[in-house]
């Protein structure tokens, strides 16, 4: 039952064609909702039997209450949880933009919100998209929607997994006593699919 | 030879006036002569053996004169670290709510070093029963000085008495236990005398009756002498704990059915 | 039932042991591993299989719970991280010198003193070298997933009831912290039978049961130490646990546990990618140490870098495993600060790679 010796002799040549993996920084302030974010992602992704890894920042932030969360969704077994560069970045803030726009690999996406950003982001050999959440979140009447129009932006430039999947990835994450609240996280999904703008794209 | 005094005589069951308790070991016991541990024990043996209980008795002794215990009762016991003994029983008890546990601990392991474990066991009301040997002093390490030895009380630490300026005054953890909603029976008692021996015994049965009650923690204080640690004879020793320690630490019931009683 | 789910690795935890059939939990709050004691009090336990569950006083009140439950024959255990477990060595040391079974969690931060919040790998001497006074060993199992957390829990008292010797899983606060897919096992029902040196009252049928660690006889104490030792020898013999990743063709090897064995798997793709053949030693048992395997690695290897999230402690014991047939280095991050994967791909290449082109 417990095997006293392991062995991994990496993957064969044809898994490797297969393999896709996504490695995600989700940043913003605590409260905006970025740790459920990620974990209602990687929810998702579990139900279409990925591998997932859901690495937060914890403790008191020493600077300035920021909060963020590497995602990691892949085909194979994952190994490292915590990586200095990504494939996407998903910012909220602009303390998590200065401190991770230049984290992006080359030819990566960086999707964020404008609202309250004084420098956007500069950087030319990565896909740029702005969503602007937080003010769409107050005209839908809940401030709470920020983190679920952000996703659907999201899964709109990246679709890694189906909002079918994403939905049971809300029911598991979720208690069931807030069960009620999906739907209204669906249409938040929805409307980030729709309101997402492209600011720059290499190639 | 006068024919009642025959052996055949003697040990017959017809003259039997009293006899070890079957939950005492034949072991020898190391208590110096004239140590209130020895009578103690036999107290809570007999007790034990009068409620029939040997099987559902869980013991832990500390760490201290009484560490040995466990060669003197015959039940199954633990031996705890310095001071932890009531952190011990209280998993032993709520893991088998229907065993009568008991701590055994002296003054230094009960209210020095393991102050903290004593006053949450009591406070959070566990079922089990504490024995408190109050002796004023660390009797196992050689006589030094312990929370509860009386103002300008001399121990080898205390060489010239203790002076509370300087260490403090003796804690009466005893009253403070008592005080707390967690404690259902709150008792100081000796083992000096016939009748205060007899007394004893009534509140160690007491104590160990309220655990079916499950009503909260019982602890019984024995005020004890230590002949060797405050070097007197025993005679003179226990003379000095009536006229010293006593009015420092009054024996007499202190809480009685979760009621703490006015003086 | 087998069930799938997304959970921290000291949710892993908590919910492993209700599913071991754990009797009983004693535990005080420290970051970063409060949450298993939260989720542990906010699933009832007591409701679902009759566990208990209680917040001690502190650490060293907690730790002596677990001893008495211990002595009780019962499944018990604790979780703290560093400077909590520091407080529970006294503790420790008596369980292990009673010779009793239990499980013990450190969620490691950095020290030493307070310290930070933050993961480290700075408890492994105090881990494995036995923590406490006394010549005693635990047996101590490194994770390096939160499958493996939850896994470890039932695989821990299960070593810990069959050598009656405490055990611990020794993680970090990124172990603790981070959320992965667990296969959380089908629930066993807890032990209804106790071992016969359990202390749950002297029925006529047997001698009475002492729980001690005392001995006042030299020669006899002597005897007892001897007899550990002989248990240990066993677990060494039979126990240790490890995971090769591409050593088949290695000429460099890392070793590595917990978090850093995570980082220096990737570590292993990228210098592979770079055409530097390495491997990773990952040890899953820390006590008893794969010391054999190394051994006979050893000859095969042109340099051995051991990476720790601490000053160099693990490296003591590669070291001596290998005993000089192959050099080795250490390479280590401290305060709360885990090393990149391509950082320790650098280190590797500046301790063995590089300084051979100059000879
Ligand atoms: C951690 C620890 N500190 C100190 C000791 C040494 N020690 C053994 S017994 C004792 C004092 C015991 O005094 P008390 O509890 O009053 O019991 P008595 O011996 O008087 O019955 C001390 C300090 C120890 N065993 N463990």
């Amino acid at each position: 039952m417990h095997p006293l010796v392991l062995q991994y002799d990496g993957d064969s040549e044809e898994k490797i064609s297969k393999i896709m993996t996504e490695e995600i920084i989700i940043a913003g302030f605590g409260g905006q909702g970025v740790l459920s974010m990620g974990k209602i992602l990687a929810y998702s992704a579990i139900m279409q039997d990925q591998e997932v890894s859901w690495m937060p920042s914890y403790g008191p932030e020493m600077r300035g209450g920021t909060a963020n969360v590497t995602v990691i969704l892949s085909s194979e077994r994952i190994s490292s949880p915590i990586i200095n560069t990504f494939d996407t970045a998903i910012i909220l803030n602009q303390q998590s933009l200065d401190k991770f726009e230049n984290s992006v690999k080359p030819g990566g996406v960086l999707i964020y919100d404008g609202n309250g950003i004084s420098r956007h982001p500069e950087r030319r050999d990565i896909n740029i998209y702005r969503i602007d959440a937080a003010s769409e979140a107050a005209k839908l009447g809940s401030a709470k929607a920020v983190n679920m129009i952000v996703l659907g932006g999201y899964l709109k430039v990246k679709p890694l997994v189906e909002l079918q999947n994403v939905v049971k990835g809300l029911a598991e994450s979720l208690p069931q006593r807030h069960h009620s609240l999906i739907p209204m996280n669906e249409k938040a999904i929805k409307r980030g699919m729709e309101i997402v703008n492209t600011v720059h794209e290499v190639g | 030879m006068a024919e009642n005094l025959k052996t055949e005589n003697i040990i017959s069951t017809r003259n039997l006036v009293y006899k070890k308790s079957s939950i005492l070991t034949d072991n020898v016991m190391h208590y110096c002569p004239g140590c209130g541990h020895g009578t103690a024990h036999r107290l809570i043996a007999e007790v034990i053996e009068e409620m029939d209980i040997q099987a559902e008795t869980i013991g832990i002794t500390p760490v201290g004169c009484a560490v040995l215990m466990y060669n003197y009762l015959d039940i199954d016991m633990q031996e705890a670290a310095h001071g932890r003994a009531p952190a011990l029983a209280t998993a032993v008890k709520r893991l088998m709510p229907d065993k009568y546990v008991f701590t055994y601990q002296g003054d230094g392991d009960l209210a020095a070093i393991g102050t903290a474990e004593t006053i949450h066991a009591c406070n959070r009301g566990e079922d089990f029963t504490i024995f408190f040997i109050n002796n004023g002093i660390y009797g196992m390490t050689g006589g030094q000085m312990a929370p509860t030895t009386i103002p300008n009380m001399k121990s080898s630490t205390s060489p010239y008495g203790r002076d509370v300026e300087m260490m403090g005054n003796p804690l009466k953890i005893t009253e403070l236990v008592a005080q707390l909603p967690g404690t259902y029976y709150v008792t100081r008692q000796a083992v000096h005398t016939a009748g205060a021996v007899r007394r004893a015994k009534k509140a160690i049965r007491k104590a160990f009756e309220n655990q079916s009650l499950k009503k909260g923690l019982s602890l019984v204080e024995i005020v004890s002498n230590c002949n060797s640690g405050w070097k007197m004879e025993p005679v003179e020793a226990n003379r000095w704990m009536e006229e010293n320690m006593f009015q420092y630490y009054p024996p007499g019931d202190i809480k009685v059915d979760g009621k703490i009683l006015s003086t | 039932m087998k069930e799938l789910k997304l959970m921290k690795g000291n949710e892993a935890i908590a919910e492993a042991a209700i599913r071991a059939g754990a009797d009983a939990y004693f535990g005080y709050p420290i970051t970063p591993q409060s949450e298993v004691l939260e989720y542990l009090m906010a699933e009832r336990p007591h409701e679902r299989t009759g566990m208990i569950v209680l917040q001690a006083e502190s650490e060293i009140a907690a730790i002596n719970m677990v001893y008495g439950g211990a002595a009780c024959g019962r499944k018990v255990m604790t979780s703290s991280s560093s400077p909590g477990i520091s407080l529970k060595q006294e503790g420790l040391s008596y369980i292990a010198g009673s010779e009793l079974p239990c499980l013990v969690v450190n969620v490691v931060r950095g020290g030493p003193g307070l310290g930070t919040i933050q993961p480290a790998q700075s408890d492994y001497f105090q881990a494995v070298k036995g923590g406490g006074h006394g010549d005693y060993r635990l047996i101590v199992l490194a994770p390096a997933s939160v499958q493996e957390m939850a896994d470890f829990v039932d695989l821990g008292f299960e070593l810990a009831f069959r050598y009656r010797n405490p055990a611990m899983i020794l993680t970090d606060g990124a172990l603790g912290q981070m959320m992965e897919k667990v296969w959380l096992k089908e629930p066993k029902p807890r032990m209804t039978e106790y071992p016969e040196w359990a202390t749950t009252g002297k029925t006529p049928d047997r001698e009475r049961n002492i729980i001690t660690s005392l001995e006042l006889d030299s020669g006899r104490q002597e005897k007892f130490n001897l007899k550990l030792q002989a248990k240990y020898r066993e677990m060494e013999e039979k126990e240790v646990r490890y995971e090769t990743i591409e050593c088949e063709d290695a000429e460099y090897l890392l070793v590595a546990y917990g978090t850093s064995a995570r980082i220096c798997q990737k570590s292993v793709q990228v210098a592979r990618e770079n055409g530097i053949k390495v491997g990773l030693l990952r040890p899953m048992t820390l006590f008893p140490f794969p010391k054999k395997i190394l051994r006979e690695m050893a000859p095969k290897l042109k340099g051995i870098l051991s990476v720790e999230m601490s000053t160099g402690q693990m490296v003591e014991d590669v070291m001596l495993a290998v005993n000089g047939l192959v050099e080795v280095e250490h390479y280590g991050r401290m305060g709360g600060i885990i090393p990149a994967p391509d950082e320790i791909v650098s280190v590797l290449e500046e301790k063995f790679i590089k300084q051979n082109y100059y000879g």
